[in-house]
């Protein structure tokens, strides 16, 4: 079981799901999630062909625990029944949608998952949906998608297909994206969900990479989306708790165990009493420092 | 099951498969090349028997050319074959997945 | 019988050429003796001829054993030239003794066999429908593979007596002074000819590029050389080597790189002066790029870097992160001109560089080397040379020498396409698994039990994964599937020599 805002989503690795070679080897560069693409990376006369082999990948190689994802198909597709069916029998854990415009889009895509768990035993309400948000409608709608459903674990913002929608593109600063990005951190933030980035497309350019990543850190996003493995350690780099951050945490930690030894419901450190937010960033300044290996398993800080 | 029509999935490209089925006369046959024949091709040339006889295929000529692909791809490749050649390829083979 | 390593050596042929089975990579002090070439007296004023055939016919008999460098790799023409000429004048029987066999080599090579002409090899390695060939039979004697190391010393002791070699060069003077370094096919070092040029009895060069006397820096003399030949060319300069070596972008190597580089520099050896090689191939090259970052976040330099040359070594020359690059041959372009240009990269010959009988070789005072593999068995041991299909298809190269270094690294993917890297048996062996350390996979690393040592630096490392071997050897067959065994003839195709000589494994005729 996935819990919504509990896991570390730094990276999303994106898998055109009709690569054989590429499918085999997902697992072993460290993305939090990887998202098997059915939609755009497959063309037309494939997709029957991409499906069988994401959900024979599915049944049979071992991703370990990295969170699957898998990008079906649109809505208005003749593709996307036969794609959730697939796809919630081979076990997945997060549907996402394409091209989401608002929320009655997440509540059809619902009906579609209970329908497949019913359908082939798998327990109902395990399967996720995230959303991509890749419109203006879209990024309008966000708060009302981002809480349409219980099974509803992120939202995502692609640039591509948006900046389009804008009748603008890309450009190095991402100005043109600050509305959306802002606006879906929000979303995502009040529906206690993850909110991921797009994805950086010049894989080359690792400056670039680190600035956008260290732009959308700031912002509080959870992730970045990434479309090779090169680039999973810059951005896990960025979200590595510095040693004061972890030393912090630590306190904060040995406050509450101190607390909950003394029988107290007040947490209080240096004379200051500790509120719920505060307990909360620790958690995750420790979750973080573990992943990024600076932690040893007993929590102690052990640096690079 | 009758097979309606030659078809054809999977590539070229490394640890992938290509399989092509077309209609046969002399129950399941299997031509397979393959780099990896040598330690591999009797349990290639299985593993699509197997999905030939899930689709409970009597007669049917289904040739394989192997670029190191595991079992899991073989299969993929071998069913979306057979469902094109079946032409049944809108709805996933649910008795065979 | 059986060696050490518990590999099945065939009694009858191994009594017949008097070999000893493989015991240890101990060499010790022994005192051993060396031998000397014949010296045709000259004064050096009838070297220069362009009458190739006349001086083959003069100087190569029957049942002779002649020699080539592999210096120019894929762009040789030297060796099909002289075989040729050798054909045509019907001379048999003879033993082929070159450093190595490039691909472009390998159909006069065949032709040569299948005339009589080549009735015995020895070589580093061979590749293609050479290595198909013999694997199936094709030369009635065993090919006697050797390390790079292993020839120089078997050149040393008379093991191998070249009678002619046959040497390529991109430049010389009328009396044999010659360099790799200048002229249209320069490649750099000339570390395995050097040997040949010290040790056979005659010693031809050929070159296109015949420059005024005395021809300096000269790495093989006029001491040496009793011709020099003139020919059209001796090389094509777009195939002796890539401009510049590049790294892979392939994300599976770099993930194995950056593993590598994470076991260097948190084990011991990783301080100030240290030394290392790294192959030529895929992720043991992008190890420099991370070992880069290391060295200068840690302000780590190292006193050498060793063997076979590439641009990105070069580099790390430059930025001062090494002291010195000991150079026994080149694999770019920037690394030959780097050798003729620093005099911090030394040119070395085979036996400076890895000979075991000798009064110290480089890889004796090797702290870290990065080498690859075809297979690594559930012992360590190493095969480079048969491919899956038990065909021979690689060289052994530096990798036993190599892999005498204190801290030795195994750098392969854990399975390729659906041939598993890591077994249970290897189908042949040429590095014996007590010279070998660690194994990196994409998936984790495995460290050799006998060295808890290097374990306990190792397992608190962060993302560092460590498994048994048998652990990652398990992993691997998951992933592919059992194999089913090959086939094999009684028939002894090659025997593979540890460096010191000893037998270290034989190679079966593949049944048909």
């Amino acid at each position: 079981m996935v819990f919504k805002q509990d896991r570390l989503r730094r990276t999303m690795m994106f898998v055109p799901g009709n690569n054989a070679g590429m499918l085999k080897d997902a697992g072993i560069y460290g993305a939090d999630s990887i998202m098997f693409d059915l939609e755009d990376a497959v063309s037309l006369a494939e997709k029957d062909s991409a499906r069988t082999l994401v959900y024979e990948a599915l049944k049979t190689v071992d991703y370990g625990d990295t969170e699957l994802v898998v990008r079906v198909n649109g809505l208005d597709t003749e593709f996307v029944k036969a794609d959730v069916l697939a796809m919630v029998k081979a076990g997945i854990d997060v549907i996402r949608i394409p091209k989401t415009e608002n929320a009655a889009m997440i509540k059809e895509m619902e009906s579609l998952v209970a329908e497949a768990e019913q359908r082939f035993g798998r327990p109902v309400g395990s399967t996720h949906i995230m959303a991509a948000i890749e419109s203006a409608e879209g990024v309008l709608n966000v708060p009302a998608i981002a809480k349409a459903s219980e099974r509803m674990i992120g939202v995502a913002l692609s640039a591509e297909d948006y900046t389009t929608d804008l009748q603008t593109h890309r450009y190095p600063d991402g100005k043109e994206l600050e509305f959306a990005r802002n606006m879906i951190i929000h979303a995502a933030r009040a529906a206690h969900i993850s909110a991921f980035d797009t994805v950086y497309t010049d894989v080359d350019n690792t400056q670039g990479l680190i600035d956008e990543t260290e732009y959308i850190h700031q912002l509080g996003y959870d992730g970045k989306s990434v479309i090779n493995p090169r680039q999973i350690p810059v951005i896990n780099s960025v979200f590595e708790p510095t040693e004061a951050q972890v030393k912090n945490a630590q306190n904060v930690i040995a406050a509450i165990e101190r607390a909950h030894q003394a029988g107290s419901g007040v947490i209080s450190m240096n004379g200051q009493m500790v509120d719920r937010p505060v307990v909360l960033r620790a958690e995750r300044v420790m979750k973080l420092a573990q992943a990024s290996g600076i932690v040893d398993k007993e929590g102690h800080y052990i640096g690079k | 099951m009758e097979i309606k029509q030659t078809a054809i999935d999977g590539t070229l490209e490394s640890s992938d498969i290509q399989i092509t089925v077309s209609q046969g006369t002399a129950g399941v046959q299997i031509e397979l090349t393959s780099d990896v024949a040598e330690r591999f091709g009797t349990q290639i040339k299985a593993t699509i028997a197997q999905i030939a006889n899930d689709f409970q295929l009597e007669n049917v000529k289904i040739k394989a050319v192997d670029q190191g692909a595991l079992d899991c791809v073989i299969k993929a490749r071998t069913i979306t074959a057979i469902q094109r050649a079946l032409q049944t390829s809108a709805e996933p083979a649910w008795e065979v997945l | 019988m059986e060696n050490k390593l518990g590999r099945t050596l065939p009694a009858d042929v191994m009594e017949q050429l008097q070999l000893t089975p493989f015991q240890t990579t101990e060499i010790g002090n022994p005192e051993v003796q060396r031998t000397a070439p014949q010296v045709r007296l000259s004064t050096g004023n009838d070297k220069v001829t362009n009458d190739l055939k006349k001086i083959i016919q003069e100087n190569v008999h029957d049942g002779m054993t002649i020699s080539f460098h592999h210096h120019f790799r894929n762009g040789d023409f030297v060796f099909n030239q002289v075989m040729k000429i050798i054909m045509e004048l019907g001379i048999k029987n003879l033993t082929l003794a070159p450093s190595s066999l490039t691909g472009v080599m390998n159909d006069v090579a065949i032709e040569a066999i299948k005339q009589g002409t080549v009735t015995a090899i020895t070589t580093s390695g061979m590749r293609g429908s050479l290595g198909d060939a013999v694997s199936h039979g094709l030369l009635a004697k065993p090919v006697i593979f050797r390390s790079h190391g292993g020839r120089a010393r078997a050149i040393e002791n008379g093991e191998i007596k070249i009678d002619v070699a046959f040497l390529g060069v991109p430049n010389a003077d009328r009396c044999g002074n010659a360099n790799g370094s200048y002229g249209d096919e320069a490649f750099g070092s000339l570390g395995y000819a050097l040997m040949d040029a010290n040790y056979a009895n005659k010693v031809v060069l050929l070159t296109d590029n015949l420059v005024d006397y005395p021809n300096t820096p000269a790495s093989i003399k006029q001491t040496q050389v009793d011709y020099v030949v003139e020919v059209d060319q001796v090389g094509d300069p777009d195939k002796i080597g890539s401009g510049a070596t590049r790294f892979t972008k392939d994300p599976k190597n770099l993930k194995i790189a950056n593993l590598v580089s994470d076991v260097i520099t948190n084990s011991s050896y990783f301080k100030d002066g240290f030394s290392f090689q790294t192959g030529s191939g895929g992720a043991a090259l992008a190890v420099t790029r991370y070992l880069r970052a290391a060295m200068e976040a840690s302000n780590i330099h190292a006193s050498f870097g060793l063997g076979g040359i590439t641009n990105p070594m070069v580099e790390l020359l430059e930025a001062g992160l090494i002291d010195k690059l000991m150079d026994v041959q080149d694999f770019d372009k920037v690394a030959a001109q780097s050798m003729k240009n620093n005099l911090n990269q030394q040119e070395i010959d085979a036996s400076w560089y890895a000979d075991p009988d000798n009064k110290a070789a480089m890889v004796d005072q090797l702290d870290v080397s990065i080498l690859s593999a075809l297979e690594i068995d559930t012992d360590f041991n190493v095969n480079v040379l048969t491919g899956a299909d038990g065909i021979i298809r690689g060289a052994v190269g530096g990798h036993q020498d190599a892999a005498t270094a204190k801290l030795t690294i195994i750098c392969t993917p854990l399975v390729r396409g659906r041939i598993p890297s890591v077994v249970k048996s290897a189908n042949t062996v040429v590095t014996p698994g007590s010279s070998v350390d660690v194994l990196v996979t994409e998936r984790g690393i495995a460290v050799n039990p006998q060295r808890p040592d290097l374990l306990a630096q190792l397992q608190n490392v962060p993302g560092l994964q460590i498994y048994s071997i048998d652990e990652l050897a398990e992993l691997a067959q998951q992933i592919v599937g059992t194999e089913a065994p090959l086939e094999f003839t009684d028939r002894t195709v090659a025997l593979v020599e540890y460096r010191d000589g000893s037998i270290i494994d034989a190679i079966k005729q593949r049944k048909d």
